[in-house]
C-alpha cells in the first residue's frame, strides 16, 4: 500500500505542508518496501486549479491513502472519485510521525473539506 | 464639443473610487455611455437606477464527456492549462468553473469522446438613465474568469458618443480585456504608499498596451502624497485632484451622483472631461 503526504521538503523528517494544492512536494511511502519517494508538486506555482492538478499527481502516483491537514473541494472530488482514502494529518507532527500515527490507527478520517482558495 | 472617445477608468485595488469617477464622468458627459466591466461586483447601476432595456445571457463552451467513447488516453487532461479536467483512473472529471472554454480538449480527443456544450456564466444588461446608456456585465459567483462577460459587454451596441469604462480592480486579464479598445486610461489613486504601489501596477499595464494615461488623485489630503510623487517621478499628468470630504463620502454611500447634487462637483468633472480630451487629443497627435 502507498500513502501520500503533502510535505515541505524531501528529507525524512520533513514537516507536513499546511496546504495540499500548493505543497512543495508529496512524500509517497510504500508500506511493503518500507521506503519513501518524493514527487514534485507541479501545481505549487500554478496560477489556478492547483488543487485539481495536485490531486491528479497524487492519483497518478497510485496511492491508496492521503494524509493531509486540509483539503479543498475540487481536490477532494478528484481523490474521492479515484477511491483514495483521506485522513487528517496532524500539523504539529512531521511526516514520519504522522505515518506512525496512521499505522497505529490514530489519525481521524478527514471530514472537513474547505471551499478552496479559488482566486487569482 | 462632442467626442466619441472611449475612456477607461482603472485602479490597482478596489475602493479607490473607480466607480465614483466613472459614474460622475458619464453623468457630466451625458449623452454618454457608462460601461461597467467590473463584472464580479458591478455597482454603477445602483447609482444610475436605469430603466432596463435588455438582458442577455453570457454563455461559454464547456466540454461534456461520453464515457463509452473515452479511451483513457488522457491527452485532454495533460493539455488543459487551467486544470479543468482530471482523470481519476476510473472516469474523466470536468470542472466547469475552471474551464476557460478554449475548446482544445475536444479538438485533441482522438475519438471525439468530448463535445462542447454551452453554459451560462453571467449576463449583460443594458438600460438608460437620463441620457446615460448604462451597460453592465454580471459574472455569476464562483466563476474563474469574467473575460467572456467583458467581451460580450464591450461588443454590445450602444448609441455612440462618449463611453466611460468602469474597469475591474487590479491589473488582471479582466482589466486587460476592459482597456483593449480604450482611447485613454484614467488611473485613480489614493494618497498612500499602498495607493502609489497600486498606481504603479496599473500604470505598467497601460504602458504595456501603449495607452495614453493620466491620474486622478482621489481622497487627497494635505501633506505628503506618495501617489503624487509617483506621478512626478514618472511624468504622469495629474488630471484632477479630489479632496477627501466626508460629505462626498456620504453622498456616494447613499447611492447619489455628486455631479447631480453639487454644482462644485459638476464643475470639477466637466473640467476633468475637458482635460482628458486635451490629453487624449495631444497623445493621438503625438502617436501619428
Amino acid at each position: 500500500m502507498k500513502i501520500a503526504i503533502p510535505v515541505v521538503s524531501d528529507v525524512k523528517d520533513t514537516a507536513v505542508s499546511d496546504t495540499f494544492g500548493r505543497a512543495a512536494m508529496f512524500m509517497v511511502y510504500d508500506t511493503e518496501a518500507d521506503a519513501s519517494i518524493y514527487i514534485q508538486n507541479k501545481a505549487a506555482l500554478s496560477s489556478g486549479g492547483a488543487g485539481i492538478q495536485a490531486a491528479q499527481t497524487v492519483v497518478d502516483s497510485e496511492v491508496s491513502v492521503l494524509l493531509t491537514p486540509q483539503l479543498g473541494s475540487n481536490a477532494a472530488k478528484v481523490l474521492k472519485a479515484a477511491g483514495i482514502r483521506l485522513y487528517k494529518a496532524q500539523p504539529g507532527l512531521n511526516a514520519r510521525e504522522n505515518l506512525e500515527r496512521f499505522t497505529q490507527g490514530k489519525l481521524d478520517a478527514l471530514e472537513q473539506i474547505h471551499e478552496g482558495f479559488h482566486r487569482h | 464639443m462632442m467626442s466619441d472617445r472611449t475612456i477607461a477608468v482603472l485602479s490597482g485595488k478596489g475602493g479607490t473610487g473607480k466607480t465614483f469617477i466613472s459614474v460622475n464622468l458619464a453623468c457630466a458627459a451625458a449623452p454618454a455611455t457608462y460601461i461597467d466591466c467590473d463584472a464580479e461586483e458591478p455597482n454603477g447601476h445602483l447609482f444610475f437606477q436605469p430603466a432596463i432595456k435588455t438582458q442577455e445571457a453570457v454563455n461559454v463552451p464547456v466540454p461534456r464527456v461520453d464515457p463509452a467513447k473515452c479511451i483513457k488516453c488522457r491527452q485532454c487532461v495533460d493539455f488543459c492549462a487551467y486544470h479543468a479536467l482530471a482523470w481519476t483512473g476510473r472516469e474523466l472529471l470536468v470542472f466547469d468553473e475552471m474551464c476557460h472554454g478554449c475548446g482544445g480538449c475536444a479538438m485533441l480527443c482522438p475519438v471525439q469522446a468530448l463535445r462542447e456544450t454551452e453554459r451560462a456564466i453571467g449576463r449583460v444588461q443594458t438600460g438608460e438613465a437620463q441620457g446615460v446608456q448604462v451597460l453592465s456585465g454580471f459574472l455569476n459567483p464562483g466563476e474563474a474568469t469574467g473575460v467572456p462577460v467583458i467581451k460580450q459587454l464591450l461588443n454590445t451596441k450602444h448609441p455612440g458618443g462618449r463611453a466611460i469604462i468602469d474597469c475591474p480592480p487590479g491589473s488582471s486579464c479582466m482589466v486587460s480585456e476592459s482597456i483593449q479598445d480604450a482611447d485613454y486610461c484614467v488611473l485613480v489613486a489614493e494618497p498612500t504608499r499602498f495607493g502609489a504601489h497600486n498606481l504603479a501596477m496599473v500604470h505598467e499595464l497601460a504602458r504595456l498596451y501603449n495607452k495614453p494615461c493620466g491620474v486622478v488623485l482621489n481622497k487627497a489630503l494635505p501633506g505628503d502624497d506618495p501617489s503624487r510623487q509617483y506621478c512626478q517621478a514618472h511624468g504622469l499628468p495629474i488630471l484632477a485632484e479630489i479632496a477627501f470630504e466626508v460629505q462626498l463620502g456620504k453622498l456616494t454611500s447613499n447611492g447619489m451622483i455628486a455631479v447631480k447634487e453639487d454644482p462644485r462637483y459638476r464643475a470639477l468633472f466637466e473640467r476633468l472631461l475637458e482635460r482628458i480630451d486635451q490629453e487624449a487629443c495631444h497623445a493621438a497627435v503625438g502617436h501619428s
